[in-house]
């Protein structure tokens, strides 16, 4: 019996359904398990995405196709192919694809995070017999905090900038995570002020009807904003960039998971790094694992040759997804996130600004 | 403990010189006496001998986290830090209010005992100190008991925190560093005692260093203002003769008499309270050794009568820093010399050739009316085994550490050759998990051999594009050694070649680094084997007699 899903020149392909899920490449339809840039390309003729995450897509692929929804557990065929989706936690909308067929089921996890995030649906774990899973942070020396224990390191960094009268600058990926930690942040601590790409996205998570704190736009023309009080959320493209000179006096800190290591925050030159991701840590991807029941595992997008060796020797039929095909991915995001990168495999949207954060 | 790790991450996260020193003075003020002596052990590069090898350390952090020994490896590649790896897989402490143990504590109860303690001795110190340090201070242990505590603070950042501790300054402390024995007791109190005026007999004086002139040499002004020298390629050493005692000291501060016994012997016979300021060259019938081998001598605690007849040594002598038992320090250079000479050591000249010249000898001055004819001279500077010219003002005094201005290195144009990345290793530090540390090889009989490692000379930019290249064009990997296929080709700087019986090529390069970048070139627009040899025949050093 041939496998559900399978890789091909456009993506992984199903081909009894004949749909693509996060396809690199134009295609006639499309499933989307999120909308961040190396997985939500535009230019499809048609597209699926879980309800919630309906306006973020809206947003990145612009007003032409049409963009069909399914609300988180409810399902729907497709050629015969029964596909339903499941919150994966990653950001607003994140889903996991499962699809069942002659009585196999595979699930694609898509990027997820297992740690609570007061901006998108908590991650649900579901069962297949085959898994197709991420591995961005996939060995053991990623163990993330709790989310409350990142938020008081964050409150006393800005209240530190404060009294030394420095403005704080915190670096994010500009949808998810910037608005993840506004919603983390003490609100009474400051005025917090956002980059024009995170106000993009901030406007289309409030249209959902996610609750954020209040966060200000930088009004046009401005010469000085923030005052040495503000904390400022921005892609990380601005650093070391003219843009960040509108708020004199600044510490610049990075909120990703990669920050766990000291290497990449002094190659980047951060004052401080947080160790805050969107994506499961390692003992967060081994439960997902192992709750999945599945028969099969695949292993895609990051530390997936040691994942799936680790597997393999725990007795777990285990394989690699390759995911070079990946490189086609837009060539903006590959430039960006070649600098931080440990590994070929590793894809980094944790890091990566999009292209159109990068203006200011 | 505690008190040290908070130091070391305070110094870790910043870059700003103030508060690097802010920092260092908070820790030194607070920080009870051994504590203190032991950081500042630490801090000034002090190394010890490794307690536990990083291959059992690998094993048992393996073991603690339940994982197999090849997956914390796996993750070391990425980590690009032992001490960080081994920090990050282990499992959370479990007896993290054991109690806050100093760091002299800590020394003497863990990496001291470490050493004496055999294998499964050693195994339970350190399960013992995983269960009760959290992850930062596991980082600072390990990197203690690995003997690789760098912290990017330099001695005179040290100094200067101490100065302000104490209340002296900055130069009084210098001094007072030069050569001094921490683990003697109340040494440390004593260095940080505002009224010590009894400073050891055999300390010598904080180094004046020279920078390397960068602008044309006309821009320092009228030559008759600046003394020229060689510039050698020796050891710098400060000669310290006081009271019955004599003292060679290398500008690393070690401790030397014993290496070079026969300048300790006729820097005996000089007058009490003298100390000379030259370097330590290895010298054979009046012709200069090269580098390499007056290292033979220089790592040596016991000179044997056989090396001390294959490679014998002088010093040669540039200035003057103590005469009588005063500090010369503050006059102008000329003066200094002026004294320095009615010493009658004899002039070295690395061009004579004469007989045995004997173990202190004098740094001739070289002269020129113009900067052309310094120039000229100093182009012959390769041929002679020198490095080029010391350009010194004749005004100036003798300053304290790297100030710019009096004193410049004019070095020749170093050599050059394109070679091509043969293999890559990941970098550690700032270039973590990025292949940035290379092997580079040259053409020999239609094969390619490798030459040299180089670590440095490709932006941050370039280094990251050869990363990608890197990995994209692994032909093989061993642990961290990535085997390419060439196709990169950089342009490699060095300061000399030699033969070498100890590389594979049968040439050893000094000081190799990577220029820039030949992406016009081919592998097979590479330099070969030939080339190097070419210029090994152009450098006229002597061969050590066998």
């Amino acid at each position: 019996m041939p496998d559900l899903l399978e890789l091909t020149s456009q993506g992984l392909y199903c081909r009894q359904g004949d749909f693509y899920v996060d396809p690199w490449r134009p295609v006639p339809r499309a499933v989307v398990t999120h909308a961040h840039a190396d997985h939500a390309r535009a230019g499809c003729d048609r597209y699926l995405c879980a309800a919630p995450g309906k306006l973020v897509l809206r947003e990145r692929i612009g007003s032409g196709p049409p963009i069909d929804t399914l609300r988180f557990g409810e399902s729907l065929f497709i050629n015969g192919v029964k596909l339903s989706l499941h919150s994966a936690g990653h950001v607003l909308g994140s889903a996991q694809v499962r699809l069942e067929h002659a009585g196999v089921s595979w699930l694609v996890t898509g990027d997820y995070k297992t740690q609570a995030d007061p901006t998108c649906d908590p991650f649900e774990q579901a069962e297949a017999d085959v898994l197709v899973t991420e591995s961005t942070f996939g060995l053991p020396i990623y163990r993330w905090e709790e989310p409350a224990a990142i938020a008081a390191a964050i409150n006393a960094w800005w209240r530190e900038n404060q009294e030394a009268g420095r403005t704080s600058v915190l670096l994010a990926y500009a949808l998810g995570k910037a608005q993840r930690l506004a919603a983390m942040v003490d609100p009474t601590t400051g005025p917090i002020i956002g980059h024009g790409a995170v106000m993009k996205m901030v406007r289309a998570y409030r249209d959902s009807g996610v609750r954020l704190p209040p966060i200000d736009a930088v009004p046009p023309r401005a010469r000085r904003v923030g005052n040495g009080r503000a904390l400022v959320i921005a892609p990380p493209s601005v650093a070391g960039g003219r843009w960040l000179r509108l708020f004199g006096a600044v510490s610049v800190a990075m909120a990703s998971g990669w920050m766990t290591l000291r290497g990449v925050r002094r190659r980047r030159g951060f004052d401080r790094g947080f160790v805050v991701s969107d994506h499961a840590d390692f003992p967060g991807l081994l439960s997902v694992i192992e709750a999945s029941r599945a028969r099969r595992v695949l292993v895609t997008h990051g530390s997936s040759d040691a994942l799936a060796r680790l597997l393999r020797e725990r007795g777990l039929d285990a394989g690699v997804l390759p995911t070079r095909f990946m490189g086609e991915a837009p060539p903006e995001k590959r430039a960006a996130a070649a600098d931080v990168d440990a590994d070929d495999a590793i894809l980094d949207d944790d890091m990566v600004a999009e292209g159109s954060g990068a203006a200011p | 403990m505690k008190a040290f790790s908070d130091l070391y991450w305070r110094l870790d996260a910043t870059t700003s010189t103030n508060e690097k020193l802010a920092a260092l003075r908070d820790y030194f003020s607070a920080a009870p006496p051994d504590d203190a002596a032991c950081a500042l052990h630490v801090l000034s590069g002090g190394k010890q001998s490794r307690a536990v090898s990083t291959g059992l350390l690998r094993e048992w952090a393996a073991e603690a986290a339940g994982l197999p020994l090849w997956l914390v490896e796996e993750c070391y590649a990425q980590v690009g830090d032992l001490a960080e790896t081994l920090a990050l897989v282990l499992p959370p402490p479990t007896a993290t209010d054991a109690g806050d143990e100093g760091l002299a504590a800590m020394f003497r109860d863990t990496i001291e005992r470490l050493r004496q303690e055999p294998e499964e001795g050693k195994h339970a110190i350190v399960k013992e100190i995983w269960r009760r340090l959290a992850a930062r201070e596991r980082i600072v242990w390990h990197k203690l008991l690995t003997g690789g505590c760098r912290v990017g603070v330099s001695r005179t950042l040290v100094a200067r925190a101490l100065a302000d501790v104490a209340g002296v300054d900055p130069a009084v402390m210098a001094h007072r560093l030069m050569g001094i024995d921490l683990a003697e007791p109340g040494a440390y109190r004593r260095l940080v005692d505002r009224e010590t005026g009894d400073r050891d007999a055999r300390h010598p004086y904080p180094f004046f260093l020279a920078a390397p002139l960068e602008n044309e040499p006309h821009e320092l002004g009228t030559v008759a203002d600046w003394q020229a020298e060689w510039k050698w390629d020796g050891a710098r050493a400060q000669i310290v003769r006081r009271g019955d005692d004599v003292a060679v000291w290398t500008r690393g501060e070690e401790l030397v008499n014993d290496a070079f016994p026969e300048i300790t012997a006729a820097a005996a016979a000089l007058p009490a309270g003298t100390v000379l300021d030259g370097e330590l060259l290895a010298i054979r019938a009046g012709r200069l050794l090269g580098f390499s081998s007056l290292s033979k001598r220089i790592s040596r605690k016991r000179v044997t009568k056989k090396v001390l007849a294959e490679i014998p040594c002088g010093f040669v002598a540039y200035d003057l820093l103590e005469a009588d038992g005063q500090d010369l320090r503050g006059l102008p250079l000329a003066e200094r010399r002026e004294r320095l000479e009615r010493f009658g050591f004899r002039p070295f000249d690395p061009d004579s050739g004469a007989d045995e010249p004997g173990p202190l000898l004098l740094s001739p001055r070289v002269d020129g009316d113009s900067w052309e004819e310094l120039a000229a001279t100093r182009s012959t500077a390769r041929a002679r085994g020198v490095e080029g010219l010391m350009l010194k003002r004749r005004a100036a005094p003798y300053g304290v550490g790297r100030t710019r201005g009096d004193w410049w290195k004019w070095k020749i144009e170093p050599l050059e050759i394109d070679a091509v990345l043969l293999y890559a290793q990941a970098g550690h530090g700032r270039r973590a998990g990025l292949h940035s540390d290379y092997t580079l090889g040259v053409w020999h009989d239609g094969r390619l051999v490798t030459i040299a490692k180089a670590y440095s000379g490709l932006s941050d930019a370039e280094i990251v594009e050869v990363d990608r290249i890197v990995r994209a064009t692994t032909r093989e990997k061993h642990g961290p050694v990535r085997i390419c296929e060439p196709t990169l080709v950089f342009e490699l700087a060095f300061e000399g070649v030699a033969r070498s019986t100890r590389h594979k090529s049968g040439v050893a390069i000094r000081f190799p680094r990577i220029v820039r970048w030949r992406r016009d070139k081919q592998p097979a627009d590479a330099g070969t084997l030939g080339d190097l040899l070419t210029m090994i025949e152009a450098t006229a050093l002597a061969e050590p007699s066998r």
